[in-house]
């Protein structure tokens, strides 16, 4: 019984509510970082941390936490993991975490993680919120991953920094500027509605 | 960089060859959301302005007169939210008291910027990039300008294309996106201009 239900958050993280291309959440990082595939990665890793460290937290103070100065707390929690990924990054892999910049500290306002201690953790108790936490944050990982895995492969003709396409390959500049950026995303999204209708057309509008 | 580029150099690069928004892609959460249309745009633009100028001055107070000689640097995520926080916080309060009719334009906009990472990006960037406290300011107003200007156009685009024929997979967040591409292409034709890492 509970491994079902840590199937279906996960299923629901990944797909059905993909905090990328379902609900437009943390898009500002989805476009910063993915240039490169292997500074996707680490920010993908960094925010599956961050959002179920802090899903954890919330969870376990949720009985303690006053509702009105909620946000505030969450908030700070959510600083205090971004704070040790900074400095674990800082120590460990330097040329990344230069490369990511302020980014890194972005992940605080990365809605996705807010979201997720607002709507789940916050009424949840630890272990679903762990598996929500990592359920979404591995949801955005992977969008970001297949963003920059063309962005990379058209930008440089390289996966991960090997080549992967024949020498004469001219570069596509820009997919690895900003522009290319929005250009993937909104086709990745584009595909995926098509391909995939959501299910309910409840909510009004678009 | 250290001090190598003037105050006014800054704003004009800030609005646009490095806008924060299509460069940076700072500030996108609320941009894809309020953009629809260009009067709430506009709105939402000017209270981030004001916010971003006042709390990157702040901001650079706080970093150099206290984290630094306290060698709490690390500590600058929290320190600078909860600048952020509380100044909107307080600006909220100012003008729900003394001007109704700002409160009415603004206030609704006002929570949503604590959490706009545009903000917390200027704060980060201005101390990666060794700005002096001029610079500094100039490059929150330049970058709150720059934003307002991107969200509009957007916002001005967005109301246009409610009539044009889109494919229907591709309504709302796909053809914003692809706008925006096409927004920050031609923003890349100012980057000649000046050279700003």
């Amino acid at each position: 019984m509970a491994q079902m239900k840590t199937r279906q958050i996960f299923h629901r993280g990944l797909w059905e509510e993909n905090p990328v291309f379902r609900q437009i959440l943390g898009i500002c990082s989805a476009l910063a970082v993915t240039n490169l595939l292997v500074n996707t990665l680490i920010m993908g890793l960094s925010l599956i941390f961050v959002t179920a460290m802090s899903g954890v937290t919330v969870s376990l103070l949720r009985n303690m936490t006053p509702a009105r100065i909620r946000m505030m707390v969450q908030v700070l929690i959510i600083a205090s993991y971004v704070i040790i990924v900074d400095v674990v990054l800082k120590a460990f892999l330097p040329d990344v975490s230069r490369a990511l910049g302020p980014y890194v500290g972005l992940i605080i306002t990365n809605c996705i993680i807010m979201g997720r201690c607002e709507g789940f953790a916050r009424s949840n108790p630890v272990w679903p919120s762990f598996v929500d936490g990592v359920a979404s944050g591995a949801g955005y990982a992977v969008v970001l991953l297949t963003v920059a895995f063309f962005r990379e492969l058209l930008g440089f003709g390289t996966v991960f920094g090997f080549p992967a396409l024949p020498g004469d390959w001219t570069r596509w500049t820009i997919m690895v500027m900003p522009p290319g950026a929005f250009f993937v995303l909104g086709t990745i999204i584009w595909c995926i509605t098509y391909l995939w209708p959501k299910q309910q057309k409840a909510k009004a509008g678009k | 960089m250290e001090g190598g580029l003037s105050a006014p150099v800054i704003l004009f690069a800030a609005i646009f060859t490095n806008n924060i928004l299509l460069t940076n892609f700072l500030g996108m959460c609320s941009f894809l959301a309020i953009s629809r249309e260009i009067n709430s745009a506009l709105g939402l633009g000017m209270a981030v302005t004001f916010v971003m100028t006042c709390t990157s001055a702040l901001n650079y107070l706080v970093y150099y007169y206290v984290l630094v000689p306290l060698d709490l640097v690390t500590f600058r995520y929290i320190v600078f939210i909860i600048v952020i926080a509380a100044f909107v916080q307080l600006v909220e309060m100012v003008i729900e008291r003394f001007s109704p009719l700002l409160y009415v334009v603004l206030g609704v906009f006002l929570p949503l910027i604590t959490v706009n990472c545009a903000i917390l990006g200027v704060g980060l960037f201005m101390i990666i990039r060794n700005y002096t406290f001029v610079q500094s300011v100039a490059y929150g107003f330049g970058g709150g300008v720059g934003w307002t200007l991107a969200i509009t156009a957007l916002g001005g685009m967005r109301e246009r294309l409610s009539k044009a024929p889109v494919p229907e997979a591709l309504h709302g967040p796909g053809i914003t996106l692809i706008i925006a591409g096409l927004m920050a292409l031609s923003f890349m034709g100012f980057s000649g201009m000046i050279q700003m890492q």
